[in-house]
């Protein structure tokens, strides 16, 4: 690894080099910016991921039979608006009292029982997920305020590279919606949209579109870079 | 204090889209993606462990009764962040295909044959360092529709959680020296200063003699950013 290091030690070549064009350049031995690895760049998870990536209980956030459980639902369309039968979502996110199962949240563990946090589900029966959760409760937004109630979702298919990021917010909940950082950045009503669920018979139902489809009417879901 | 996670430049990840791989076309989002500041929920991400695997998921030469057929190798490594941190006790999962290239799916017909003791399926959890290790079969590179005599070259499949939502990683590793690197557009996808750190390297010190081959691969998720990040005492994140 080590053509990945930054040399304190030797500078590349650049227009002021006095020497013959392409000398790397002698440094001043200190380094200018933190020593890092590079990252490990990412791939697809190809048509096969249902072989390692299966969980047998990879819905359940919470158990079945969890006081206030709620199933978030959805489809994943592609750019023709046809369902992508192959692909697979992950939830994370916050228990009802907005705190996380994990170790940095800064206001100590999450305190409801069998709450997991994490959700995964794959979209082999016709393009539909599901995932059995509580609903999360609001979180801190960083700048002294509250976010919405959100869910963080990432997505996998064949013909993605990397992974997607989104967000599933939730209808009920205008007044904080209306006031959440991330939702108020976006551009229009339309994009909000495309990352509000709407309620159902069993909890929340929101379609990933990971592409528009102009001839049948389908916004592309907004997606995040983390 | 909560941790903060650099931003990976864009021209040093692997574009979602690719036009050599047709099918990106699609599926890969035509508009630019929005920034999402990290807050708490990107900050924390899922703690999945030791519960997760057993210790024969380490071991995928020997599943459904009997030994798999193929080159027997080793793969083992580290999992660090890019301040190079080890990153202990989080989940790696791993699936392959076979000695023959074929992957045990439904959807996956090629004529090479399935082998009865091979599911291509690897969980194992990091130690204390990061280090993982697993013992398997090389995998056989397989034909596929992308183009006229497209060819995979042969590869393990990687998922990892890390410890945190911005640092999930799925990804593939390669074999060193590979002869179809160059017609293949999954690989070529990565960013060129970036591809050499999905191919493993042969380690001859860890090869074990008159048993297994040995390559080794780190992986590298994102580290954090240093700057100081202050906490305010109602807990939120300033």
């Amino acid at each position: 690894m080590s053509d990945d290091r930054l040399s304190p030690l030797v500078l590349a070549a650049d227009e002021s080099n006095d020497r013959r064009q392409g000398t790397p350049r002698r440094g001043s031995g200190f380094l200018t910016e933190p020593f890092r690895l590079g990252t490990t760049p990412s791939s697809t998870v190809g048509p096969y991921l249902a072989i390692g990536l299966t969980w047998a209980d990879g819905p359940d956030v919470v158990a079945e039979g969890t006081p206030g459980a709620i199933w978030l639902r959805g489809r994943v369309f592609d750019g023709n608006g046809d369902l992508v039968p192959d692909g697979m979502i992950e939830t994370w996110q916050a228990d009802p009292d907005g705190r996380f199962a994990h170790p940095d949240d800064p206001r100590g563990a999450v305190a409801t029982p069998g709450f997991r946090g994490v959700g995964r589900s794959h979209t082999v029966d016709g393009g539909a997920y599901a995932v059995r959760t509580l609903k999360p409760g609001r979180v801190p937004d960083g700048e002294g305020g509250l976010q919405a109630p959100h869910v963080d979702v990432s997505v996998f298919a064949r013909g993605l590279l990397d992974r997607l990021v989104t967000r599933i917010y939730f209808a009920d909940e205008a007044a904080a919606n209306a006031e959440d950082a991330v939702l108020r950045s976006l551009p229009d009503d339309a994009s909000r949209a495309t990352l509000i669920a709407q309620l159902s018979a069993d909890g929340y139902v929101l379609d990933i579109h990971l592409q528009g489809c102009t001839a049948k009417g389908m916004d592309e879901t907004v997606f995040f870079a983390v | 204090m909560l941790p903060r996670y650099l931003r990976e430049p864009a021209d040093r990840r692997t574009p979602v889209a690719y036009a050599g791989y047709k099918s990106t076309g699609l599926r890969a989002p035509l508009r630019t993606p929005v920034d999402l500041p990290h807050r708490l929920t990107e900050v924390t991400g899922p703690v999945l462990g030791e519960d997760m695997v057993t210790a024969a998921d380490a071991d995928l030469t020997l599943r459904l009764g009997g030994e798999a057929q193929g080159q027997r190798i080793i793969v083992h490594g580290r999992v660090l962040d890019s301040d190079g941190r080890p990153v202990p006790h989080a989940l790696v999962e791993i699936w392959q295909a076979n000695a023959a290239g074929r992957y045990r799916h439904v959807v996956d017909n090629w004529p090479a044959p399935l082998d009865p003791h091979f599911d291509g399926l690897g969980r194992v959890v990091t130690d204390d360092l990061g280090r993982y290790e697993f013992t398997t079969i090389k995998p056989g590179a397989y034909p596929w529709g992308n183009h006229h005599n497209a060819w995979r070259p042969a590869h393990i499949h990687f998922s990892l959680f890390g410890q945190a939502f911005t640092q999930r990683l799925v990804t593939q590793m390669y074999f060193p020296d590979d002869s179809l690197f160059g017609q293949d557009p999954i690989f070529n996808s990565m960013p060129t200063t970036a591809r050499h750190r999905a191919v493993s390297r042969f380690d001859l010190e860890r090869s074990q003699p008159d048993w297994a081959l040995a390559f080794q691969w780190d992986i590298v998720l994102r580290g954090q950013d240093q700057t100081p990040f202050e906490t305010d005492d109602d807990g939120d994140v300033a």
